[in-house]
């Protein structure tokens, strides 16, 4: 429960509100270990501590990272960072994306907006481990093109031939020359078996419930579609309460859950 | 070489549909090609087609004055471009252009709506097909309006001060 303190390395702005660091171990250890889909608290001292998802790569433990949106006090000050500044880390928290289950099927990921932070990590645990898959797509909606995250890395990925990468914005103006739709339109045409497919799914609450009525109407399993939740975590282990979704703890028993387990929260307005 | 009445059969959009109605489509059905960048139709104009995207991307714009032209939606292969050829004045309500070479086929509105006022089965069948898109889109319209990532402002991901 004490934040370990971890040095900054970069800052890297993605987009006009978002940005990521990189950070080390400022205490010698030379490797962060954790597991696509999982989260931790950044502690800005003097200010907040804060969680955030890890958005790297799992299977390179020397370098963390963290990309978020600048909407708050704590997220505001983790802006003007610099590197060599110190920022307390405390985690990893919380369930992972479940991609050794998903060996042998497809992978479908549907990323809304900055819930693609979350997912990368389990791409690149994908890319990894590639003949341990199908078919790999990724579906990702944003508002406009200017808040595309990890722009070139998509890029990059857009020309692999071992996986489908569909990007659309909600607007654009006229020389933007993707596509123009919600995320949940490229469902229907979108190259995988439905039938033998697991989808991992995050982004804003009303996003992530289209997004499975699409993938359901497709003929994906309620019980192969895994959401990342977002709720208020404050201590990161199941203790404080502020993260109680039902029965449930998002910072313990989530934050990425089988949508069949949550639905029936999800669905209830009082909660 | 295959014939226009196959084509039509295998877009997605005529799927399933009996081969006598097929027949009778064939008849206002004729292929065409557009240009990266050609104008398909204007905002205003008449709306006497439709078309069945086979290749290509087609964007729908409008132009709002003070911030140029707004792409708002865009139709891949297998999609359908336009349905104001239903619904009088018949009437273009948005502009629509070629982002790349786009082949479709064209189908007359005009020549459509006759050939449905004479057999209502047939535009019983094609108003179901065209139901089924309009509340697609206008689902789709819904979500766009909600602006969930705008409405996402206030989360960081995860936590949110």
């Amino acid at each position: 429960m004490v934040p370990r303190p971890f040095r900054l390395r970069q800052v890297r702005r993605e987009t006009h509100d978002t940005f990521t660091l990189e950070l080390e171990p400022a205490d010698g250890s030379d490797s962060f270990c954790f597991r696509a889909g999982q989260f931790n608290m950044l502690y800005v001292f003097g200010v907040g501590e804060v969680p955030i998802s890890i958005s790297g790569n799992p299977t390179n433990p020397h370098v963390l990272m963290h990309t978020t949106r600048e909407v708050g006090t704590v997220t505001k000050a983790m802006g003007k960072l610099r590197s060599g500044d110190v920022v307390g880390v405390r985690g990893p928290f919380g369930t992972p994306w479940p991609v050794e289950q998903a060996e042998g099927a497809d992978v479908v990921i549907v990323a809304g907006g900055i819930g693609l932070a979350p997912l990368r990590p389990a791409l690149y645990h994908l890319l990894a481990h590639r003949d341990r898959y199908g078919k790999i797509v990724l579906l990702y909606g944003t508002r406009t093109p200017g808040d595309i995250l990890y722009r070139r890395e998509l890029q990059r990925w857009r020309a692999q031939f071992d996986l489908d990468v569909h990007i659309t914005v909600d607007r654009a103006l006229s020389g933007w020359r993707g596509n123009v739709g919600v995320v949940t339109s490229l469902i229907p045409r979108a190259p995988f078996d439905a039938r033998n497919t697991i989808a991992l799914v995050c982004g804003p609450e009303i996003m992530m419930r289209f997004t499975v009525l699409e993938l359901q109407r497709r003929g994906v399993s309620p019980s192969h579609i895994y959401v990342s939740l977002e709720r208020n975590m404050k201590c990161g282990v199941g203790m404080c309460g502020h993260c109680q979704l039902g029965p449930f703890f998002v910072c313990k028993d989530g934050p990425v859950f089988s949508y069949n387990k949550v639905q029936h929260l999800l669905e209830k307005r009082e909660i | 070489m295959r014939t226009l009445e196959t084509v039509l059969a295998e877009h997605p959009f005529f799927a399933g549909l009996e081969q006598r109605y097929l027949q009778i489509i064939v008849g206002c059905a004729s292929n065409v090609v557009f240009e990266k960048g050609q104008i398909i139709f204007r905002e205003g104009e008449e709306a006497n087609r439709f078309y069945l995207i086979r290749q290509g991307r087609v964007a729908l714009e409008v132009h709002a004055a003070g911030i140029g032209t707004l792409t708002i939606q865009t139709l891949d292969a297998g999609d359908i471009l336009g349905w104001s050829w239903l619904v009088p004045p018949y009437r273009w309500h948005f502009d629509a252009r070629a982002v790349e070479l786009t082949r479709a086929i064209a189908l007359d509105g005009e020549c459509l709506r006759r050939k449905c006022e004479e057999d209502h089965d047939l535009g019983y069948e094609l108003l179901k097909r065209f139901a089924e898109i309009i509340t697609q889109r206008l689902q789709a319209t819904r979500l766009q309006l909600l602006d969930v990532y705008g409405a996402e402002g206030h989360i960081s991901r995860r936590g949110g001060t």
